[in-house]
């Protein structure tokens, strides 16, 4: 196992920048996501660790190796597609062997090697069938195994579970974060799914048109947002946004809000006046806002969810997006259309400069 | 020497940098290689085309001339009027052009009609009838000519553009593409024309026609090339320049002009432009057209 | 639907059902199942020396006069040979021009055009411009100051090789197109994957390509050999048969019979002959090739 490094790593193609000087490491055996919505660069920026891209600018390194010009097959990596990319002509077990046939690994060692691989992943009983005959689910155990099979530096995944089912997808998910602790593995993992990521990697890394937004574990960047794409991204149901103007100085800050004025701590008010266009946008995830008479902000209930056990109330605060509020089932439930107050926790408030989308932070 | 520079820990050391300057010397030298290869292979195959071209606009004296002209740099393009006239390419051309559109203009009808049949009706017999289209393929044509010059003869047909397209008016290979092509309309469309009121011929010419139009030019390039390069049939049927088709006709030219180098090619490029530049236009059909079938197996 | 309006549906539909399909019924009747079926029927009468004298019936003495005698061996040796030297030489040409033209290199567009390019030209058009070329008078090889005697196209020893060679350079367009197609056909991620697992080009293409490739080989030797076996304006452009029988193949031997002796009797046993090597042919390759063709899925 080995770590990735990744040095100002930039891809255009003619006039388009997919990937915009992206730096990153990923430690020896940890688990990285590259997060981030459809054409932000994440798959790009994969494909040119596996060589299968090159590089418009900058290093990549694998090990302690530039690998900036060295064949994909030299790389030591193992890479699992989105489609599996299995070789349909061969069978289950032929298809784990192939790296071993290609690096010439002698033909006695091979059958070890492929059973083990098949034990780790319950594909003993199907090694004689064709790709054809496997279920989805199976396919991409296959897809695993023969990623495994040679113990590669590195294991780059593409989005490999968004083709399955949703139950399945979840199983898989628990299956693949165990595979990755027994193996002690380097995993670079793909995905557009924010629940996938928060559950798997040990660190998040998020993209967003070619440039990386923020790296860090699940909970950090679940609690501190660099920045508003990262906090609407991340978080099921999304963090409530809402329009605020600052007022006042020292103590006495205030955010005016459509629904009325926010009173924010000291702290985070010098950082609310740092916003360049005295503009700012309020982040208050929906577990941190209560409903409460004698809260600040007015608020009109729109749709009541029932989830068994939670309730979120959808909200109408002026002419904003809507705002979820999760109230415990145990809760009085408001009546639909009926105006409450709302009041958000004092260490739930997130502030973004509403130009830039950049985190306002309290100084230390 | 020690380090080069230092990448998050990671040292590129000078023999580094050198192996990876190799690589990418190595990657360059087996670009040039292979347009090398690229380049030579092309010329091979364009070769006798290149040759036909410069020759047809060559005097006979530059023909003969040792060493050879390979560039024409005082083009003649009398050759060319020669072919056209004396040689008959113009009759020839024309001939072609009749009988091509008469070949295609009635397959394509004839197949919609029957896929149609096939696709969207029902009635007894229908699956025995497939069976009889799809024979068709089975036969070849060689098989047929005896008994086929009898009949046009017969029917007064001999030497005639009747004679020419009449046993090409139907396709099976066309009925079993546009048949796929009309299968593949989805059975809601079906029902809401019906609801609609559209009757079979409005539906066929409204919705499943402009639906399949892929496979009809598919078909009509298909057919296009069989009935254009058609060479036995128009041997035997013919028997002089007013009703030779453009290929039969290019046997007579180089019988004809036997010592004149330059008419005979010039007769070949006239014989060849209008597929070249058909083929240009419609190069995406083509390609369907000719591999329908090769991909699926 | 229920079973009686489908029966109902049946009923009324089949008018207008037979009606589409009458056109290309009565083509086939006349011009492909009557012609096929009189063929064998044909071949139990002598044809008159004389014009106006009746066929004499004479059973299979025709038949097994003909099939016997050491023209008809010598013409199926020889269209044999043709077919074995024009089919994998052909697929084999069209599959590495395709795999050249598949990289991704600046430009690649024009060369793929270029060996895309044959497919413009027509038996009749090459077989001029190869026939032209080889002529021991005019043509490239006096031109390149090689002089040959006799001319390659008159010595029965190279004859047949250059109708094979102009018969592949004609067919190179529609090879590489063809390959191309099934080439593309193939997923990118398939051809990483094996990238990313260590496959050099070798083990890649033996390994991974060919296998994926071979429904479209398949077709390209099943559709190859039925032309092969087809082929006739080469042969009549180029050698005529000869010299010594040595480019006659069955379909040559057939125009001659008919068109020649005007020997109908003997046209239509080797036209019968014709169809039924085609036939075993294609049973043959079907039974035995397609076990070996891996469908993906």
């Amino acid at each position: 196992m080995a770590r990735v490094v990744l040095d100002h790593v930039t891809k255009r193609f003619g006039d388009v920048t997919a990937v915009d000087d992206l730096s990153l490491e990923v430690e020896d055996r940890e688990f990285l996501v590259l997060l981030g919505p459809s054409g932000c660069g994440k798959s790009t920026a994969l494909r040119m660790i596996a060589g299968l891209e090159s590089l418009t600018e900058g290093r990549i390194a694998i090990g302690d190796r530039v690998v900036n010009d060295v064949e994909p097959k030299d790389r030591d990596i193992a890479m699992v597609f989105q489609s599996y990319a299995l070789y349909p002509h061969m069978s289950v077990a032929r298809n784990i062997e192939f790296p071993l046939r290609s690096r010439k690994v002698p033909e006695p060692e091979r059958g070890p090697l492929v059973q083990e691989a098949a034990r780790a992943l319950g594909l003993t009983d199907l090694l004689d069938r064709k790709p054809a005959q496997v279920s989805g689910g199976q396919r991409q155990r296959v897809a695993l195994a023969r990623a495994i099979v040679r113990r590669p530096a590195a294991f780059l995944m593409d989005e490999p579970l968004s083709n399955l089912d949703a139950k399945l997808r979840v199983q898989t998910r628990a299956e693949l974060i165990e595979l990755q602790r027994r193996l002690d593995a380097t995993v670079i993992y793909v995905t557009h799914d924010q629940v996938e990521a928060m559950t798997m990697g040990h660190r998040i890394a998020i993209m967003n048109d070619g440039v990386l937004q923020q790296v860090g574990p699940p909970q950090s960047v679940y609690e501190r947002p660099a920045n508003l794409f990262v906090a609407r991204f991340i978080g099921a149901p999304p963090m409530n946004t809402i329009q605020g103007r600052v007022l006042g100085e020292g103590d006495d800050t205030v955010l005016a809000t459509p629904g009325g004025r926010i009173p924010v701590p000291a702290g985070l008010g010098a950082a609310a006046r740092t916003a360049s266009t005295g503009e700012v946008v309020v982040g208050v995830r929906p577990e941190h806002l209560e409903v409460d008479p004698d809260g600040p902000l007015e608020a009109q209930v729109a749709v009541i969810e029932s989830l068994g056990h939670e309730r979120h109330v959808v909200c109408r605060i002026g002419d904003e997006p809507l705002v979820i509020v999760r109230q415990a089932a145990d809760e009085p439930r408001p009546a639909e259309g009926s105006a409450l107050r709302l009041r958000a926790a004092v260490d739930g408030i997130h502030l973004f400069d509403a130009a830039t989308g950049a985190r306002l932070e309290a100084q230390a | 020497m020690a380090t080069e520079f230092v990448v998050h820990g990671i040292t590129v050391t000078e023999a580094d940098r050198r192996a990876a300057q190799r690589r990418v010397v190595r990657r360059r030298v087996g670009a040039v290689a292979r347009y090398a290869l690229l380049t030579v292979l092309a010329i091979v195959v364009l070769f006798p085309i290149y040759i036909t071209i410069v020759n047809s606009l060559l005097s006979p004296s530059q023909i003969a001339a040792r060493p050879p002209v390979l560039f024409p740099t005082d083009p003649t393009w009398g050759a060319y009027a020669d072919a056209w006239n004396q040689g008959s390419m113009s009759r020839y051309l024309v001939n072609s052009v009749i009988v091509t559109t008469l070949i295609v203009v009635a397959q394509i009808v004839t197949a919609t009609l029957a896929a149609y049949a096939f696709a969207f009706l029902e009635f007894p017999f229908k699956r025995t009838l497939f069976l009889v289209f799809l024979a068709t393929l089975m036969v070849p044509f060689e098989v047929t000519i005896i008994t086929n010059l009898t009949t046009v003869v017969n029917l007064g047909w001999y030497n005639t553009y009747a004679g020419l397209a009449v046993p090409f008016l139907a396709t099976g290979f066309g009925a079993f593409l546009l048949r796929q092509a009309f299968l593949g309309v989805p059975g809601d469309l079906r029902d809401a024309a019906a609801l609609d009121g559209y009757g079979h011929l409005r539906f066929m010419v409204r919705v499943a026609v402009p639906l399949a139009r892929p496979a009809m030019a598919a078909l009509a390039v298909f057919s296009f090339l069989g009935a254009w390069n058609q060479y036995l049939w128009p041997l035997i049927v013919t028997k002089d320049a007013r009703y030779r088709t453009l290929q039969i006709g290019l046997r007579q030219l180089r019988a004809t002009s036997i010592d004149q180098v330059n008419v005979t090619f010039a007769g070949v490029v006239i014989a060849a432009l209008p597929l070249l530049i058909l083929l240009v236009i419609f190069q995406k059909q083509l390609v369907r057209g000719l591999t329908a079938g090769a991909v699926k197996g | 639907m229920t079973a009686t309006r489908f029966w109902n549906r049946r009923r009324r539909e089949a008018g207008l059902g037979y009606l589409m399909l009458a056109p290309s019924l009565l083509v086939f009747s006349v011009f492909v199942f009557y012609p096929f079926l009189r063929n064998f029927y044909l071949g139990f009468f002598r044809t008159p020396p004389f014009p106006g004298l009746p066929q004499r019936y004479v059973g299979f003495d025709q038949y097994r006069e003909v099939l016997t005698s050491s023209y008809f061996t010598n013409s199926m040796r020889v269209t044999v040979l043709f077919a074995l030297l024009t089919v994998p030489t052909g697929i084999i040409l069209g599959l590495l021009l395709a795999m050249l033209a598949n990289q991704q290199l600046r430009g690649i567009g024009w060369y793929r055009t270029i060996f895309s390019s044959t497919v413009a030209t027509s038996v009749a058009v090459a077989s001029v411009i190869f026939g032209t070329l080889l002529n021991p008078q005019v043509g490239l090889l006096p031109w390149l100051g090689i002089s040959t005697t006799p001319s390659i196209l008159e010595n029965p020893k190279y004859a047949l090789l250059a109708v094979a060679v102009t018969t592949i350079w004609q067919n190179l367009g529609l090879s590489f197109i063809v390959m191309s197609s099934g080439l593309q056909a193939i997923p990118d991620e398939i051809i990483e994957a094996s990238e990313v697992d260590g496959a050099g080009s070798g083990l890649r293409f033996f390994r991974v390509t060919l296998p994926l490739l071979s429904p479209t080989v398949f077709f390209a030797v099943v559709v190859g050999s039925i032309v092969a076996f087809q082929s006739f304006g080469q042969i009549d452009l180029l050698t005529q048969g000869g010299p010594l029988q040595k480019t006659n193949v069955l379909t040559y031997a057939i125009y001659t019979a008919l068109r020649g002796e005007q020997n109908e009797g003997k046209a239509a046993v080797l036209s019968v002959a014709l169809f039924l090597v085609t036939l075993v042919l294609t049973i043959a390759q079907m039974r035995i090739l397609e076990r070996r063709v891996h469908y993906g899925d």
